[in-house]
């Protein structure tokens, strides 16, 4: 009684804060749901162009390789740049009621989560366009979508604590997705590169994840087991780091608002 | 003699103020390094000890700055306190200040899930409850309004409807009362008494003595976070409303 009860409150609780977050992003219109796919679709047309053309990239299936980049990356940046503020802006609500925090950054997730499913929908539509044959190995992306998700929530946590305490974090933070985007092979292959050079590219975890996608959709292989426990170890590790910054300054967040 | 319900063991919250609010990266960095970085730490709350049994209605009294709200914010586990113990059985629905967590952009029907759902209960119950607390506020009229058209006193109503209406066993109530025109006024004091005399337990902030008198059966004052006194009504109302002329004459 006493548990199946407690997690009726919390879906409960969680159910209701997405509601008002949908309420709140989308002014209860069709159309900015809508919005939200137009516009990374828009952003993939115009790299596409300019890439191909302007920068005579010539790769096979340029499109869908600056897709999977793409799709990642921008989930990645719209759940942790929502989830920033997502403490913040309730500070008005858990420094007057005891709610459990992190709901304010799941509660804000859903929306770039649906975002994001729809983006993969998308992807293998234009995988269909593209020629690129479909088989069973696609039903592993499960696995670094799982694990971009976890590593997503994690640095949300961390942020959104970061934010509460210095505001120009928003601003820092900016910067910092600039670089990772940079860094993150989006547009480009890192083959160029000596293979020593080629590593360092694993200590970005966006990256990790834009390859796996990549190894599966264009090189139709599973990636290594190696390459699994890194996918893994990189989501766990956030979602730890996130948790005892959240469990050990619990209290002390109101002092901060 | 039957089991405290509420037991509040030589409570102590040290209370951080200073440049750790609104505070950016840069500004920290340049405070820590030219050692301006000020943060103060002081006693909200000071040694307080009290117990409360079923049935009892407790008032909070004391002047601004007094630890009153932090005293509650203590007793929901909103805070933590940094010496002594909290011991609480039952659930709390607190009403520490109006309009909070309430949104500007949900109707009136939407918040009222909402702050049941963050009070800790489940959609069964407030669909039960619903009509009960729309009924209640007597605000069936604004039911689909956005919440930011509806007026301070109206938001207040329909706080107070879902915080007693959901039948918590521990109802907390801050500064409340004191909005809303005479007649919800006199309905939600009868409320109140009703849910006394159910064996819940209230506690009751109030700078309004002659309310405090006619609604609790204990009263607390504090003064600068420390515990005055604890006890009857009119024994400490009494004591307090000397202690309020006898600092107006020295002035």
């Amino acid at each position: 009684m006493g548990i199946i009860n407690k997690i009726k409150e919390q879906r409960f609780l969680f159910e209701e804060l997405t509601k008002r977050d949908f309420a709140k992003k989308y002014k209860r219109t069709v159309l900015g749901i809508l919005w939200s796919v137009l516009g990374p679709l828009m952003t993939l047309g115009v790299m596409a162009l300019v890439f191909t053309q302007f920068f005579g990239q010539n790769m096979e299936h340029y499109v869908i390789y600056l897709f999977c980049g793409n799709l990642v990356f921008n989930y990645f940046k719209e759940s942790t740049f929502t989830g920033m503020t997502s403490l913040h802006d309730n500070a008005g609500i858990f420094s007057k009621i005891n709610v459990p925090k992190y709901m304010f950054l799941l509660s804000k997730n859903v929306s770039s989560l649906i975002n994001f499913a729809i983006n993969v929908a998308v992807l293998f539509l234009f995988c269909i366009i593209d020629g690129v044959a479909f088989n069973w190995k696609f039903i592993l992306l499960l696995y670094p979508i799982g694990c971009l998700v976890l590593f997503s929530l994690g640095s949300g946590l961390i942020l959104s604590a970061l934010y509460l305490m210095f505001r120009d974090m928003k601003y820092l933070y900016d910067i910092f997705t600039l670089l990772l985007m940079y860094l993150s092979a989006i547009f480009y292959s890192i083959d160029v590169y000596p293979l020593k050079v080629q590593y360092l590219f694993y200590l970005n975890p966006i990256y990790v994840y834009i390859r796996y996608f990549r190894k599966i959709i264009l090189e139709n292989s599973i990636p290594k087991l190696s390459f699994h426990l890194l996918s893994l170890g990189y989501a766990v590790l956030a979602i730890i780091i996130g948790t005892i910054i959240y469990k050990k300054k619990n209290y002390k967040f109101l002092y901060y608002i | 003699m039957c089991k405290a319900i509420i037991e509040v063991n030589n409570v102590s919250v040290d209370y951080i103020v200073g440049d750790l609010r609104n505070i950016g990266l840069k500004e920290y960095v340049m405070k820590k390094l030219t050692r301006t970085y000020n943060v103060e730490h002081f006693m909200a709350v000071n040694n307080v000890s009290f117990k409360l049994y079923q049935g009892d209605m407790l008032g909070i009294i004391g002047t601004n700055g007094a630890g009153k709200s932090t005293l509650l914010k203590v007793i929901t586990k909103i805070m933590a306190p940094s010496d002594g113990s909290v011991t609480v059985n039952g659930n709390i629905a607190a009403l520490l200040e109006l309009g909070s967590g309430f949104d500007d952009d949900l109707n009136l029907k939407e918040n009222a899930y909402l702050r049941g759902a963050m009070l800790g209960y489940t959609r069964e119950f407030m669909d039960k409850k619903y009509p009960e607390i729309l009924a209640f506020s007597e605000l069936q009229a604004f039911e689909k309004r956005p919440f930011k058209q509806l007026s301070s006193g109206m938001k207040s109503r329909i706080a107070f409807s879902i915080a007693s209406l959901i039948e918590p066993e521990i109802l907390i109530l801050d500064e409340v009362l004191s909005v809303g025109d005479g007649a919800f006024r006199e309905k939600s004091e009868a409320k109140m008494k009703e849910i006394i005399k159910n064996g819940k337990i209230t506690i009751l902030v109030s700078h309004s003595i002659s309310q405090i008198r006619r609604m609790c059966n204990k009263v607390l004052w504090l003064d600068k976070g420390k515990q005055i006194d604890f006890g009857e009504t009119d024994d400490v109302c009494d004591k307090y409303e000397r202690f309020l002329k006898e600092g107006n004459s020295e002035e």
